[in-house]
């Protein structure tokens, strides 16, 4: 479809901008291709190691608590496409996103609170990970 | 709504002074029902869509409950974390 928008636009497109407007990694597609089979995705502003953002850490601060460290990060900040895609890809206006297993779990505060009422350790094990938080003991 | 608080947090945050970017809304309404988290923050986001999506509202922090999970928590809602600088970025 792109190369019938280009044969008749006015202006010659560069080959570099045809590439991007092609492989779109805002695109349903891209996404769907980040996102299904993956056990644990989480689109941030900034990496695990170093977030740029407040309630993207506080995500990856809670995936840790409960033993998680090996999950896809996408950092958004390097990838404008990317950003607003994923926006629209599951119709959520904020960073950070959490997806497991493909389905679109929660932003920050969702992942707050199922951290706090333990349902997070129910979905964590939905997708094959047992929290960490089940083997440390509880404290009398 | 039975309870609506909304809270400008944006003093938190890496913009300038007097800034109206950051928010947290606390909404308590009987209209959440027996709906999961992620549907009563599709709510309010959607009530919020044109705040957030056209005039520059950048965080939107969403705390929603039913009247009786407010009656049952302490009516206090912990501050969003803190900035780590990725404003505009």
């Amino acid at each position: 479809m792109f190369r019938i928008l280009q044969r008749f636009s006015p202006v010659k497109r560069r080959a570099t901008t045809l590439i991007c407007a092609r492989y779109s990694t805002g695109s349903k597609e891209h996404i769907d291709g980040l996102v299904k089979e993956k056990n644990l995705v989480v689109f941030m502003k900034g990496t695990p190691d170093a977030p740029r953002c407040g309630f993207s850490n506080a995500v990856v601060q809670i995936l840790n608590m409960h033993g998680v460290e090996k999950f896809d990060a996408h950092n958004v900040l390097e990838d404008e496409d990317l950003r607003q895609g994923v926006k629209d890809y599951s119709n959520w206006p904020t960073i950070p996103q959490v997806y497991m297993q493909g389905e679109f779990l929660g932003g920050c505060d969702i992942m707050i609170e199922m951290h706090k009422n333990g349902e997070l350790i129910e979905e964590l094990k939905k997708a094959g990970i047992r929290s960490a938080l089940l083997d440390i003991p509880e404290e009398k | 709504p039975l309870h609506l608080e909304v809270i400008n947090e944006s003093y938190m945050h890496n913009v300038p002074k007097g800034s109206e970017t950051h928010f947290k809304v606390i909404v308590v309404s009987d209209a959440f029902g027996s709906k999961a988290a992620l549907q009563r923050h599709r709510m309010v986001n959607h009530t919020l869509e044109e705040e957030v999506q056209k005039k520059g509202v950048h965080a939107l922090s969403i705390v929603a409950k039913t009247p009786d999970q407010w009656q049952e928590s302490i009516q206090k809602v912990e501050p969003s974390p803190n900035c780590r600088g990725g404003f505009g970025k």
